[in-house]
């Protein structure tokens, strides 16, 4: 395991990590984008992780030093085809009133309980117009206000209404904006005072689409690709942070569209993003075995978005897949790796 | 997953199963005057590389297996490489042929881990036919046949984006999850861990298209940059030189997929299965239970009623080809086999009763193959026979 610092002027509670013990799972993790969702109960002192291995995705629940507690497994709801149907994503989806898990797969989309031990809500992909040299899935989950939304591989975005409580779920809108797969969803809270929560979308082209939810989703904002795929994405106070296929990670200003930041941050495409909203910390994990945390600020002169880097981590041999923070504060983080039958757990000293 | 995985997988594991035959049959070489009747010769070699060759580029399999299809088990292609070694006067073994398929897919695995892009696929296929027309320089028929497939292979591939690559690669590694098989010639290179992972290096050229980490630049609302950074990486990349030929012919400047094997280096028989853990048996546990699925026999079927079977002028034994340098060798690897890669002739009982199922009935009586060093003529007919009739 191999750590390296960035020099200057940092704060030297969060600058070195050690390795935690790992969670073993019962099915090795597959080759995904965005292959860990984290559910943090911190009132509950318990963390759930839900990781795809192929047609079945395992979700599990851990005490803080990660010893496992429960688990449980799902499958991909079959449907017509030849082989077993595979999940493409599991990610835990926290609404105003209540948390669902959301499974997306080469069929459709499963939505149950937050503890995946009832289905509420089946969707079935509808084939519509794709030619037979078009893989169909749904990919990309991600809630807004109280809408689920969901991309498929036509770049159609799915928008579920949710209610309060019960299976009344609802399909209330299709986004079409992109021309391509959709590879990753988020959202955040709106920083405005009108309280409509801020999405983007991102697609096998490159391109960003930012979006005002509601009743009816506006698009606000348009950020082209340049002909790699945006593996994933995050949100944070008016920055999008953008992951490629080019190990590249970018930030943009929402409301404008303007690139202010570009780190060549890793050898291979980025394959997970994450963010720690309340401290900016960035996360970024890519096929090269690198893990990196990037920490966010505005400039106090020009305003603009900033960078720096705070720590990189290399997962020996591991094509990672996964990797998200484990707490608000950014103080730990668990990552996954294609072909590895355990979530590796770290935190700072 | 990606509907246009299955040539690239086909091909590669083909090539990979060429060059091992290849080898082994070098290395069992005998000179043609000295050879006894039931000992290879430098001729035999080359018409069993051609045999096999033009059974696998033949016009109606490729057309079968380029249409748009998802993937298959790997019991159900198994058995496509398993009728394909037979194409010819060869005759393995069920351990030589498990060992061979296994040698393949690991070797495969490997490529396909180690690809810079997701689009280097297309070069490690590039790099299989290429070798593969060295095989038969001298069969303008055939070298004509491997050149169409290149040129659909360009057609379909030569214009994909990026984010249909990266499909294809995951459908690949989904493929080959959890196989963790120790290859000799992987661990002496040390390109294999000895628990049965690759090594990932973290230095050398990045991909082409890929600049090296370790740089922040910032922007203005202008596009101006206005600061540059530079962050500390334990990596150890440069620049990469040159980017691959995807034409007909060019530098592929990637090995993957080139030819690992020699004289120097042979074919080794030390091979081990994963060590047991849970993880490696979760795939049989979680996988639901085999006999193969309609749908796959019915895609057997059509593939493998492509394929034409040269049958050899005039009775003729067939040639047994071991994998192993001993006996005693092949029975402990028959022996510590581990459970799970166990590639059981695939149980016709379990057939519904279709026209189409019938045939691939006769076609999976072949498969029993016993240990015997040498067909009677008779029987060798009778095999030929029965597949030609197909």
């Amino acid at each position: 395991m191999v750590a390296a610092d960035s020099e200057g002027r940092k704060d030297p509670g969060v600058r070195m990590f050690r390795r935690e013990r790992s969670i073993p799972l019962r099915g090795s993790a597959a080759a995904l984008c965005n292959n860990l969702s984290v559910l943090q109960l911190p009132v509950r002192n318990l963390t759930h992780f839900g990781v795809v291995h192929g047609p079945s995705a395992q979700l599990l629940s851990a005490a803080p030093e990660g010893v496992p507690l429960a688990q449980r497994q799902l499958h991909a709801k079959e449907g017509a085809g030849v082989s077993p149907a595979l999940i493409t994503q599991v990610h835990w989806c926290v609404l105003p009133f209540r948390v669902l898990l959301v499974l997306t797969s080469h069929r459709g989309i499963q939505v149950y309980e937050s503890d995946g031990s009832v289905m509420v809500y089946w969707h079935a992909l509808d084939s519509g117009d794709a030619s037979p040299v078009q893989a169909m899935f749904a990919r990309g989950i991600a809630c807004s206000g109280h809408f689920i939304c969901v991309g498929t591989w036509s770049g159609r975005v799915l928008v579920f209404d949710i209610p309060a409580k019960g299976p009344n779920i609802v399909l209330s809108e299709e986004l079409a904006a992109h021309p391509t797969s959709i590879t990753d969803i988020a959202s955040e809270p709106a920083q405005g005072q009108d309280c409509m929560a801020d999405m983007v979308t991102a697609d096998d082209s490159g391109l960003l689409c930012v979006w005002q939810s509601g009743p009816k989703f506006k698009l606000s904002t348009r950020i082209p690709g340049f002909g790699v795929p945006c593996t994933s994405v995050q949100l944070w106070q008016g920055t999008v942070a953008a992951g490629y296929g080019n190990g590249q990670v970018r930030l943009y200003e929402t409301s404008t569209g303007i690139l202010h930041v570009q780190i060549n941050a890793h050898a291979r495409a980025i394959c997970a993003l994450d963010l720690a909203p309340e401290v900016g910390k960035l996360l970024s994990a890519a096929e090269d075995t690198f893990v990196h945390m990037w920490k966010l600020s505005r400039s106090p002169e020009s305003g603009h978005i900033e960078v720096e880097h705070c720590h990189g981590e290399c997962v020996p041999d591991t094509q990672v897949c996964g990797a998200r923070f484990c707490d608000p504060s950014g103080r730990s983080f668990a990552v996954t790796g294609y072909d590895l039958a355990e979530i590796l757990r770290f935190s700072s000293v | 997953m990606s509907v246009r995985t299955l040539p690239l997988l086909f091909l590669n594991l083909g090539g990979e199963m060429l060059y091992i035959l290849d080898q082994r049959l070098r290395a069992q070489n005998i000179p043609g005057d000295k050879a006894r009747r039931d000992e290879w010769t430098e001729v035999d070699r080359k018409r069993v590389l051609n045999d096999i060759i033009s059974t696998m580029f033949n016009r109606k399999f490729m057309e079968e297996l380029f249409k748009p299809q998802e993937l298959y088990s790997k019991k159900a292609l198994r058995t496509v490489y398993d009728r394909l070694a037979h194409a010819s006067i060869m005759r393995l073994n069920q351990a030589s042929m498990d060992k061979l398929y296994d040698l393949m897919t690991m070797a495969l695995k490997y490529q396909v881990l180690l690809c810079p892009r997701p689009k280097d696929v297309l070069l490690v296929t590039f790099n299989h036919l290429d070798a593969i027309k060295g095989f038969i320089q001298d069969s303008p028929a055939l070298l004509h046949l491997v050149d169409e497939t290149f040129r659909q292979l360009l057609e379909i591939y030569g214009g994909l984006p990026a984010g249909e690559f990266h499909l294809i690669r995951q459908t690949l590694l989904a493929f080959f999850q959890d196989l963790h098989i120790r290859v000799s010639i992987f661990l002496k290179d040390r390109v294999q861990n000895s628990n049965g992972r690759f090594v990932l290096p973290v230095s050398g050229p990045v991909p082409w298209g890929i600049e090296v980490p370790g740089l922040i630049r910032m922007f203005n609302t202008k596009g101006e940059e206005v600061k540059r950074v530079e962050f500390q990486h334990s990596g150890n990349y440069v620049a990469a030189p040159k980017e691959g030929s995807f034409e007909l012919y060019g530098d592929r400047v990637l090995k993957l997929g080139t030819n690992m094997y020699s004289v120097n280096r042979p074919v080794e028989t030390h091979m081990s299965g994963p060590s047991n853990n849970l993880a490696s048996q979760t795939q049989q546990s979680i996988a639901p239970p085999n006999p193969l699925a309609k749908e796959e026999l019915n895609f057997l079927a059509r593939l493998m009623g492509g394929m034409e079977i040269k049958k050899p002028g005039g009775p003729e034994p067939g040639f047994q080809l071991n994998l192993f340098t001993t006996d005693e060798e092949e029975e402990q690897a028959a022996l510590s086999r581990p459970e799970e890669l166990s590639y059981e002739v695939v149980n016709i009982q379990a057939i519904q009763d279709q026209q189409r199922n019938k045939e691939l009935a006769r076609i999976m009586g072949e498969f029993e193959i016993t240990d015997q060093p040498r067909w009677s003529a008779s029987k060798g007919d009778d095999l030929l026979a029965m597949m030609d009739e197909l």
